[in-house]
């Protein structure tokens, strides 16, 4: 097994292996640390954000809302652990020069053309009705695809299972068709 | 900062830097494993499943850590499930990717994150909507596989160590 990639990444047997350790320390030290096993999840922080946005011109709105009270808007673990992973990648690009400015990914511009706002209204829409079936979900390829296969919970393997499969199909039908 | 901000910054730097690391943050990648032509992110999220599920239920059978379960609520997870499918493979990216690849300067992935945000929005005023229907046909809880087979944690483990490993021999001896 080669430890490099063609394109000078990791190994992704060994990043994500990396990854799954770091998933373990991190629930020991968040129980230790904190007080409370915390998970590996990314979605219930774009609540939190939507919830931080809204308060500064509808506060009593969000703050009567069930869904945010439940989810409670504010700066927490999660949402420092997605600002870092911004910083991370950015640490990692920037270090083996794979940092690189692109408005329309390539297999995007083959289907779609070089549009930005296309890609930009493409990437808008899929983006809210990803959230909302996240939150539905009650979970992302992260809380459910990682942290909830580790603890081997049903509802993570069925949702996995989903995800997959309908993204799979959808891709087919929107990228499938070959750009005359 | 507090110490769990402090402590959920510095875990969010390495999972960010070795998400890059892997090449799962890109569209291409994205596209590639829901078209089932490039297997990086089977690979990468596969592996950190392996290592994960050994270290969470040796911490956890150790009375060191707590599990904590989503719901088995079909609705949820049929229906959610299936947005959340639909919409990942038109944005080619989910939520904690999306914020990875905006680190690695694919800036298109903003838009796909202002999207988020105006979807969780949006769940939020639709909550008791779903919560009086999608989210109310059938809940079986806070359920594992080990309570749900009879098996113990350990050979549900080992079982998925067998096929992942094979899988992985068929991804290498393939060229995937």
């Amino acid at each position: 097994m080669k430890r490099k990639t063609k394109d000078g990444g990791w190994s992704p047997y060994l990043a994500g292996a990396l990854l799954g350790l770091l998933a373990v320390v991190s629930v020991w030290a968040t129980t230790s640390l904190l007080g409370k096993s915390t998970y590996l999840g990314a979605s219930t922080t774009f609540v939190r954000a939507a919830g931080l946005l809204e308060r500064t011109v509808a506060g009593e709105h969000v703050a009567a809302n069930e869904y945010f009270k439940k989810e409670k808007v504010r700066v927490d673990w999660q949402f420092m652990l997605v600002c870092g992973i911004f910083l991370g990648a950015l640490a990692s690009s920037l270090s083996d020069r794979s940092f690189k400015l692109e408005g329309v990914p390539p297999v995007w511009k083959k289907r779609f053309g070089p549009s930005v706002g296309k890609r930009a209204a493409g990437a808008f829409l899929g983006g809210i009705v990803a959230m909302v079936g996240a939150r539905m979900a009650d979970g992302c390829p992260s809380g459910h695809g990682l942290s909830g296969m580790m603890q081997l919970s049903v509802s993570s393997f069925v949702a996995l299972a989903v995800f997959f499969s309908v993204g799979a199909i959808v891709a087919a039908i929107v990228y499938g068709r070959r750009a005359s | 900062m507090s110490t769990e901000q402090i402590l959920g910054l510095i875990t969010g730097v390495v999972f960010g830097f070795l998400l890059q690391k892997g090449r799962v943050l890109r569209f291409e990648k994205q596209l590639g494993a829901l078209m089932l032509k490039d297997m990086t992110i089977f690979k990468f999220m596969l592996s950190s499943i392996l290592v994960g599920m050994v270290g969470i239920n040796l911490l956890s059978s150790a009375g060191i850590i707590t599990l904590s379960h989503k719901a088995m609520n079909v609705g949820a997870v049929v229906a959610g499930g299936s947005l959340f499918g639909a919409g990942w493979a038109i944005m080619g990216f989910c939520p904690g990717t999306s914020i990875g690849a905006l680190g690695e300067g694919r800036w298109h992935a903003l838009f796909a994150a202002l999207g988020m945000v105006a979807g969780a929005a949006l769940y939020a005023e639709l909550y008791p909507l779903f919560k009086s229907t999608v989210l109310a046909w059938k809940n079986f809880g806070k359920i594992g596989l080990p309570e749900v087979t009879g098996l113990s944690p350990w050979v549900i483990i080992a079982l998925f160590w067998a096929a992942t490993i094979s899988l992985f021999a068929w991804f290498e001896k393939k060229g995937l």
